[in-house]
């Protein structure tokens, strides 16, 4: 479970997140949508003790990130922007060593890396070094890599960016099983559908602060309409609304 | 410290894979520097004029007309070639070869016993460069010929052949080959220590900007790790090839230096497995000094290509102190033993010419290159806590 209170986070003079309230709950999907520059990754960021508030706190599972970042760790598992993998270890290696740094013993570490490749259907590539990596291929990679120490709270800043049907539908599959065993599971997002398809509960983020966080059904009704992008547009004060055909 | 160890382990791995930091490890430092350095070394060695020796080859036209002067010329180390053209063939044979041709017309003999001006034509293209060196030789070997004869001439006609030598110049090269083999030794220390800081570089670049570049410093900065070992890990690795590199190098200048003799210039005759050790063990302490130094740089650059720039250029730092040793001549005292690098320099050349340092420099040199790595790498340590790192 993941709570986070009052969150504010300036850069210079550019307050990225002004005050962020949200809760994701434990065999939940939380999915955090907002258009670009809204203080979607600004606030994950902080959720995971990359950056440090400037105000409020976060708990992971009742551990604060500010007072024990540490132990918070431990208990997330992490998917930034980006994926960044080491280009001349495998994938197994590479899954290995996160093991290593969550101090897995080596039999262990085995375990899960291998559990994990099949999990993700990475055969064909995990012993390969990571240099000629698709996209698909390394976000997977990271995601096994998240995953290693089996942690009960996951964070994803935008995963499905550039990959395929194929490993799009692999992800929301995992991610489902992973709901299914009890995680708690918090990802960002500016894709409507993805969101739509996978989220138990929504927080809509905008300008730095929480505009609302509700179940899509709830935010559908509360907009007053049946369109869940419409709802997004209206809730985000993102501009007119389009006319309802 | 155990995250430490797990840090390094995957760094000095990754490392030992990637080719362009195995390529400064391996070849640049225990191969190419060596090498450039020994053929330094033997050219100071040998006579400074060394060209003057080599032999030349001389295309000669008509040499059965001119037999003394070709005699005279092989004495003086210039191989005959002879040919039979005329003129306008020997030079389109100029053209063609590029080598010097001398040209004997029929009147040679005729003229020179007669005591008049007997002609020579020598034909080369003195655009190319090493023709110049060879022309002026052939002229001035010509010349000596010819003051021989003029000299014979006077002594038949009864006069003194000194009349001829108005002033006796005697240019002398005071040089000794000690003094220019020190001068190529002083890049010895220099070569050492740049091959050792370049073998840290890349693992020092890529722990922030690399790391950053790539999108694999944020999963770093989620693990529970404490950030400062992430760092101590890096800079590890650094060390250890950066030590792998010192090992190399020095080896390998000790087995290039044994064949070329230092004794014979009164230096260390001796560069052995002990005077080896003894410039690694000078050296050891420079290693985290240069490993933070080149963290600490590189984390302020804005890509991994801006860090290559910056910390090419920081690598010059620990070099300059030598250069101005080189300059201004400076003897290791106590003070200079406290400035880090160029108290190395010292340490390499004390053991090379067997002039064993006090211990109490060898103790200031170290002591004060290890704090300065110590200080170094505590400010590199709080690198990962600048949030400025993610860019």
């Amino acid at each position: 479970m993941i709570e986070a209170r009052a969150l504010v986070k300036r850069f210079g003079t550019v307050t990225a997140v002004n005050g962020v309230t949200l809760r994701a709950g434990d065999g939940r999907i939380t999915g955090l949508l907002g258009p670009n520059g809204a203080g979607k990754s600004t606030t994950l960021r902080m959720l995971y003790t990359v950056l440090t508030p400037d105000g409020g706190d976060a708990w992971v599972d009742g551990v604060s990130i500010r007072t024990d970042p540490l132990e918070a760790r431990r208990r997330m598992g992490v998917l930034p922007h980006g994926a960044g993998l080491y280009p001349n270890l495998t994938a197994r290696e590479n899954i290995e060593y996160f093991g290593t740094l969550h101090g897995l013993t080596r039999g262990v570490r085995r375990a899960r890396a291998e559990e994990l490749i099949e999990r993700l259907e990475m055969q064909p590539f995990a012993d390969r070094p990571a240099k000629g990596f698709s996209q698909g291929q390394r976000v997977k990679t990271a995601l096994a890599r998240a995953l290693v120490h089996q942690p009960r709270n996951l964070l994803l800043d935008e995963p499905t960016n550039g990959l395929d049907v194929m490993a799009v539908r692999t992800l929301r599959r995992l991610l489902a099983e992973l709901r299914a065993e009890g995680h708690c599971i918090l990802f960002s997002s500016h894709v409507m559908q993805e969101v739509a398809a996978l989220c138990d509960e929504l927080i809509i983020i905008a300008a730095g602060t929480v505009v609302v966080q509700a179940p899509p059904q709830e935010l559908q009704a509360r907009a007053g309409t049946a369109s869940l992008e419409e709802a997004f547009v209206r809730l985000a004060g993102l501009g007119a609304p389009e006319p309802s055909a | 410290m155990r995250s430490i160890w797990r840090v390094f382990r995957k760094e000095f791995r990754e490392t030992l894979r990637d080719r362009r930091s195995l390529f400064t490890t391996l070849v640049i430092g225990p191969l190419l520097m060596p090498a450039l350095i020994s053929v330094a070394l033997s050219m100071a060695i040998r006579h400074g004029g060394t060209a003057g020796d080599r032999p030349i080859v001389l295309t000669v036209a008509h040499a059965e007309r001119a037999p003394q002067l070709l005699q005279f010329l092989r004495q003086y180390r210039v191989h005959i070639r002879t040919v039979q053209v005329d003129r306008a063939a020997a030079r389109a044979l100029v053209k063609r070869s590029h080598g010097p041709l001398l040209y004997v017309p029929r009147d040679f003999g005729a003229r020179l016993a007669a005591g008049k001006p007997a002609p020579l034509r020598l034909y080369a293209d003195e655009s190319e460069r090493a023709v110049q060196s060879r022309m002026q030789r052939l002229a001035s070997l010509m010349g000596l010929y010819g003051g021989t004869i003029a000299r014979l001439r006077l002594v038949a006609r009864g006069l003194d052949p000194q009349l001829l030598a108005p002033i006796a110049l005697h240019a002398i090269d005071i040089s000794t080959p000690q003094s220019r083999a020190a001068l190529v030794l002083g890049m010895l220390s220099y070569a050492i220590l740049l091959t050792m800081l370049m073998s840290g570089l890349y693992i020092a670049i890529d722990a922030t900007s690399g790391e950053r570049e790539r999108g694999s410093l944020e999963p770093l900065l989620a693990t529970p790790v404490r950030r400062e070992h992430l760092v101590y890990g890096k800079m590890l690795a650094a060390c250890a090839m950066m030590m792998v590199s010192l090992v190399l190098t020095v080896t390998a200048f000790a087995f290039a230096l044994h064949h070329i003799g230092l004794d014979r210039l009164g230096m260390s005759a001796n560069f052995g497995p002990a005077v080896a050790a003894g410039i690694v063990l000078g050296c050891v302490p420079l290693i985290p000094a240069g490993a933070a130094l080149m963290t600490l740089v590189a984390a302020y650059t804005r890509s991994y290509r801006e860090a290559q720039t910056y910390v090419g250029l920081v690598l010059l730092i620990p070099t300059l102190p030598l250069i101005f040793a080189n300059i201004m001549g400076l003897r290791p005292r106590p003070a200079l033993m406290a400035v880090p690098s160029l108290s190395q320099h010292f340490i390499i050349m004390s053991l090379l010419r067997a002039q064993p340092l006090p211990a109490a420099d060898l103790a200031i040199s170290a002591g004060v290159t290890l704090a300065l790595g110590a200080v170094l790498t505590f400010f590199a340590g709080r690198l990962y806590r600048r949030e400025k790192l993610l860019g």
